[in-house]
């Protein structure tokens, strides 16, 4: 079976984040970028089955930038077989995401496609799930366990409250949690060997999908700094400021 | 716990250790001369500039040399300096040095761009790149290959081995870079070099280095009060005459303020922390007014090699050499250090081109020669005596020295002062030191070290072995706790050093507790340690800082 592992490049997790003066968005000019962790833990899940010998080859995509070569050579480097970067200017929404995927699928006919439940940046949460829509594939969302079996994958999900396994038929999408395994490195030999694998480039054009945007962004701002406390004398003090200035009881 | 059998190897011409101005000028030096050669680059940040700290104001002779159309390639050199300033400050007042090209010739910046130095590195990487050179960020040379007598590579450190020094889940080898000839460029107080230097014996007959900590913050600030190009310089308060140091506040970018503070290490007060000299000189007038009503955005520091060519080492040895401030090539009274290690790794691309077509001799023993015949050595030459007037005379008389070395002898005197002591050798006991009272951080303007440390968006995988390591641990309660009141809690400027349990009712007495996540890899504490007990070593690849651009 052939896997699909969509990865996103997104600013790295420990760099603060800084809106732009004009408000546009998040500078990123000389901003650290790598692979969301997400997708990370996709592309893991991905290198166990494939080394199970649940699956035969691991496909990693990814849609954006130039740059974007670098977050899929680090998948190389992890274990895919070989990489597509879509390329465009700039980080197409989730929807015309999981319209390039769709007819991803279509090329590649992945029996699964494995990916991060969101990104990093934009915390949409949104993309694996439109992706099941437009498929007609069955989903599971939030994975934090995945077993393979007679064309039936068996998926414990995170959710509020506690676990929910699901089975589903083959083909499906899985969308990978923080806790269903922890990355390995992408180590120095490894890193080496993935810059002689397969990436090949192509334009959305060549899969037929439009990328325009459908949505405005009105201004992304920073989010308010926390005050300072202050200390209380009693508890009728504290009361009268819960009351009065802080307006919850 | 070792991986040295199941690691696997690779063979280049040449590895260069540290993607820096030294590192990257060799590389591609050594591309444009020998295309054939493989050549190799390992960088413990996490990508190249990740761990790149300067002012910076660079002087572009060693890049037009190196790369003459730097221009047209669209080099990251925005910003001409167009304005000088030179200020000796009191404590609410500061004094414009007059004629400051004629009394401090070596403080004039005409022609020079100030620039983000991680940004040219950014830069300089691709060019590497685009010449054929093989560039690997996020993986730190960890270990000699030291095999016949010579060195013969390195090896990364393994990565995924536990606090306990365990193989976690995700143990991944280290992999040895083997190579004909590996180029040491990890910048000052490099932790390979240190090993060279015991190894080899480098530092045979040469003066101690001596050593500064440069802090620094870069600042967005309100674009009615930007002037791009402006170059100011302190000395003076908050430091008292006998210490060496001052500030530095440019203007370039998009209004963006490079702001920092160099202390001499050689500072004697154990109550003295650089952190908050630093903190609260934003605080003076000359200061203030620039970065008022702006915000900060980043922090970092990074510890410089002060001592000159008094105090420049053996450059080559059997397998290798030094590049840049691993073997202290700054200059100190123009505080420049990034064209003389973009100098020094051309100079040692040469030698090794030389070597490699001509039998491959085990040391690339022309570097020295070519070092001694280039105008790098003049020009450490005519300012050998500036640091080390300040160390002999202190701010005022050092300040005059200088003007009459540099106007009157112009470099040429007949004697050499030296650097007599280390840098760790200086400090006074707590009992001894008068202490120093330090203003609380208003928030706006000056900070506390932990909101600091945040902004040099570093990390270091936590469940790893401690990176900073004490040789003998009992020796810190009586000696730096009990004789000078743990200075590295002082002069530490991310927060990594705490002396916890100092209450007197505390059962089991201080003791010192280390934060090793917090580490910007600055160095300092591998250089000023009252009896040099500190040891730093390389953490797994990728940890450490994250520079922004700018930065």
């Amino acid at each position: 079976m052939k896997l699909l592992v969509p990865v996103k490049r997104v600013v790295d997790y420990n760099v603060k984040v800084r809106v732009k003066a004009d408000g546009s968005g998040v500078e990123t000019a000389g901003v650290k970028m790598s692979m969301n962790p997400f997708d990370e833990i996709a592309v893991e899940e991905a290198v166990r089955l494939k080394e199970k010998g649940a699956a035969t080859e691991i496909v990693a995509v990814s849609i954006g930038v130039q740059q974007c070569q670098e977050t899929l050579r680090t998948a190389l480097a992890m274990g895919a077989d070989r990489a597509v970067l879509v390329l465009t200017e700039e980080s197409p929404e989730p929807l015309a995401v999981a319209k390039l995927l769709r007819a991803l699928v279509d090329r590649e006919q992945p029996g699964m496609v494995i990916m991060g439940k969101q990104a990093i940046d934009d915390d949409m949460n949104a993309t694996g799930q439109m992706l099941a829509g437009l498929l007609g594939w069955a989903q599971g969302t939030f994975a934090s366990k995945v077993e393979l079996s007679d064309g039936v994958a068996t998926v414990t999900r995170e959710v509020d409250g506690g676990l929910e396994t699901v089975a589903l038929t083959l083909p499906a999408i899985i969308t990978a949690d923080l806790r269903l395994n922890e990355p390995r490195y992408a180590s120095l030999p490894n890193i080496m060997k993935a810059r002689k694998k397969p990436l090949e480039t192509i334009a959305p054009g060549d899969l037929g999908v439009d990328v325009t945007p459908r949505l405005t962004t009105l201004r992304v701002a920073e989010p308010p700094v926390r005050q300072s406390g202050v200390k209380v004398g009693s508890v009728a003090e504290l009361v009268a400021k819960l009351r009065a200035e802080a307006k919850v009881i | 716990m070792s991986a040295v059998s199941e690691r696997e190897a690779m063979e280049f011409d040449v590895v260069v250790v540290g993607a820096g101005p030294a590192g990257l000028a060799a590389a591609i030096r050594l591309k444009q001369l020998a295309p054939d050669a493989t050549v190799c680059v390992v960088e413990k940040g996490s990508e190249v500039g990740a761990h790149i700290l300067s002012g910076a104001v660079i002087e572009t002779r060693a890049l037009d040399e190196l790369i003459p159309d730097w221009r047209k390639r669209g080099a990251p050199l925005n910003t001409p300096a167009t304005e000088d300033r030179m200020l000796f400050l009191t404590e609410t007042r500061s004094y414009r040095v007059p004629m400051l090209g004629t009394v401090m010739p070596h403080m004039s910046n005409h022609g020079n761009y100030i620039v983000s130095l991680g940004e040219v590195c950014r830069w300089l990487g691709g060019q590497a790149e685009a010449l054929g050179v093989e560039i690997y960020p996020g993986f730190a040379a960890a270990e000699l290959l030291d095999e016949d007598g010579r060195i013969a590579g390195v090896a990364t450190g393994d990565m995924g081995v536990t606090r306990e020094g365990e193989r976690g889940p995700n143990f991944a080898p280290g992999m040895e870079l083997r190579a004909t000839y590996t180029l040491f460029g990890e910048g000052c107080r490099g932790s390979l070099a240190k090993q060279l230097m015991a190894r080899f014996d480098l530092r045979q007959g040469v003066d101690p280095q001596t050593y500064g900590l440069g802090i620094k913050e870069l600042w967005e600030i309100p674009a009615s009060k930007h002037r791009p190009g402006l170059v100011q310089h302190s000395f003076g308060w908050p430091l008292d005459r006998a210490t060496y140091g001052g500030s530095w506040l440019y203007h370039f970018g998009e209004n963006l303020v490079s702001y920092g503070f160099v202390v001499g290490l050689d500072y004697a007060n154990t109550w003295l922390s650089p952190f908050d000299e630093m903190q609260r000189l934003k605080t003076h007038p000359s200061v203030r007014q620039h970065l008022e009503g702006g915000k900060r955005l980043s922090y970092g520091a990074r510890a410089l090699s002060e001592g000159g060519l008094q105090s420049v080492p053996r450059l080559s040895f059997p397998g290798g050499a030094l590049l840049g401030d691993s073997a202290g090539f700054l200059n100190v009274p123009k505080i420049k250090g990034t064209h003389t290690a973009m100098k020094s790794g051309m100079l040692a691309a040469e030698a090794v081109a030389d070597a490699l077509a001509n039998g491959r001799p085990a040391e690339p023993r022309s570097y020295t020669r070519r070092v001694r015949q280039s105008w790098l050595w003049t020009e450490l030459r005519d300012v050998r005596n500036v640091r080390p007037s300040f160390a002999k005379f202190g701010t005022l008389g050092g300040a005059l020295y200088s003007g009459f070395d540099a106007m009157v002898l112009r470099g040429r005197a007949p004697w050499t002062m030296r650097h007599r002591h280390a840098d760790n050798e200086v400090l006074d006991s707590a009992a001894g030191s008068p202490p120093i009272a330090y203003p609380r951080p208003d928030n706006k303007l000056t900070f506390d070290r932990l909101s600091s440390v945040y902004l040099s968006n570093t990390n270091h995988e936590e469940n790893q072995p401690v990176h900073l390591r004490l040789r003998d641990p009992q020796r810190w309660r009586s000696v730096n706790w009990d004789l000078y009141r743990s200075p590295e809690s002082r002069y530490c400027p991310a927060a990594v050093y705490e002396a916890v349990d100092t209450e007197a009712g505390d059962a089991n007495g201080p003791r010192l507790q280390i934060n090793a996540q917090n580490c910007v890899h600055c160095k300092t504490c591998d250089i000023k340690d009252p009896t040099q007990n500190i040891d730093w070593a390389t953490p797994e690849g990728g940890g450490g800082p994250n520079y922004p651009g700018g930065m």
